[in-house]
């Protein structure tokens, strides 16, 4: 130990193990944790199309509108180990075609130091909401669920559904306004 | 008996050197079937997932067939035909009764979704072109991997040493 190169090559070393214990210790902590919050979701219009689908397969195809209300409190998932959370409401159905269908409508991204409570009115779907085929037109159930992606410091990435999802079903006709 | 001690030594360094290489293998091949992915750990190339990836982020994948698909999961996925392989995040699926599951992807930090990488007429993505789930992360150990790419003289720096390292060392 008497020569700069080996002192630094220890000191490199221990530095090295202490940021891989602190990092396993982050991920361990924080893995088994119960990450659910209550949510509350509330659809206040909807209206249906029947379009080419111009983001893909040129298909005609059944086309949503959503609008929707949005509050959550998610001050509970940010502890030491959550550098961010991303956000998606999601819609799910089933259709004559297709057994499952999952289409996300729209999504945020907040960092953490961000404002964590979420109080949207009016919200416009931000993706399209094409379905693979016709089968929104009639359908008796589709069920919007938030849900989160919890991006770590280190550790785990787990994706956890809100408690609160809100199922309703789409107009019967085309070009029709449904409201809630 | 000089240059007879010399040549054991020489041996016992190839053979140490040997059985850490093949315990490496082991070890990574050991991950690919407990992960089931073809590449259990892969180092994030781009900047489309950002704010929650970086370029040299580590991201553990599995790909086993009894986890489904489903919106929100991060995948990694290869384009046909393409070598590198893709972090985004499933926008959209439609499964069919059997199984049979065609699903869109979307970087977070793209404002479009990913049909424009996808080949000419390709709209949606299948299992097979899966690589596996982001399941963990760790953040920045995989810039080695990145600097040994960019700047391949460094790796080849790097290879070198450690080779010096391991034959000259007597310890």
């Amino acid at each position: 130990m008497n020569t700069v190169l080996s002192r630094a090559n220890s000191l490199f070393a221990f530095s090295l193990s202490v940021m891989a214990a602190l990092t396993f210790g982050c991920f361990v902590t924080t893995a088994f944790k119960d990450r659910r919050v209550p949510v509350d979701i509330h659809v206040s219009r909807v209206m249906l199309k029947n379009v080419d689908d111009f983001t893909g397969p040129r298909e005609r195809s059944d086309l949503g509108f959503v609008t929707f209300d949005l509050s959550a409190d998610i001050l509970a998932f940010f502890d030491w180990n959550v550098k961010q959370l991303f956000i998606y409401l999601s819609a799910e159905y089933t259709t004559r075609s297709n057994a499952l269908n999952q289409v996300v409508l729209w999504d945020k991204i907040v960092l953490r130091g961000e404002s964590t409570k979420l109080n949207l009115r009016d919200m416009k779907s931000k993706y399209f909401f094409f379905d693979d085929g016709n089968g929104l037109r009639a359908n008796k159930n589709i069920t919007l669920t938030l849900s989160w992606n919890v991006v770590p410091n280190a550790g785990i990435l787990p994706l956890v559904a809100g408690s609160g999802h809100v199922s309703l079903p789409f107009p019967d006709m085309y070009e029709s306004t449904k409201s809630y | 008996m000089q240059c007879c001690a010399f040549v054991l030594q020489l041996y016992y360094q190839v053979l140490n050197f040997g059985m850490i290489v093949s315990s490496a293998l082991m070890i990574w091949k050991g991950l690919m079937v407990v992960t089931g992915s073809e590449s259990p750990i892969v180092v994030v190339l781009s900047g489309s997932m950002e704010p929650a990836f970086h370029r040299g982020d580590l991201l553990f994948l599995t790909n086993r067939v009894e986890d489904p698909i489903r919106v929100g999961e991060i995948v990694v996925f290869r384009i046909e035909g393409r070598e590198i392989p893709i972090v985004h995040r499933v926008l959209k699926i439609h499964e069919k009764e059997n199984g049979d599951i065609k699903f869109l992807t979307k970087g977070d930090n793209n404002a479009v979704d990913d049909r424009g990488l996808y080949k000419q007429g390709q709209h949606w993505l299948e299992k097979k072109d899966v690589v596996g789930r982001a399941r963990g992360f760790v953040p920045y150990i995989g810039i080695v991997t990145i600097l040994m790419n960019d700047y391949p003289k460094f790796k080849y720096a790097v290879l070198f040493m450690l080779g010096l390292f391991v034959l000259v060392h007597r310890e």
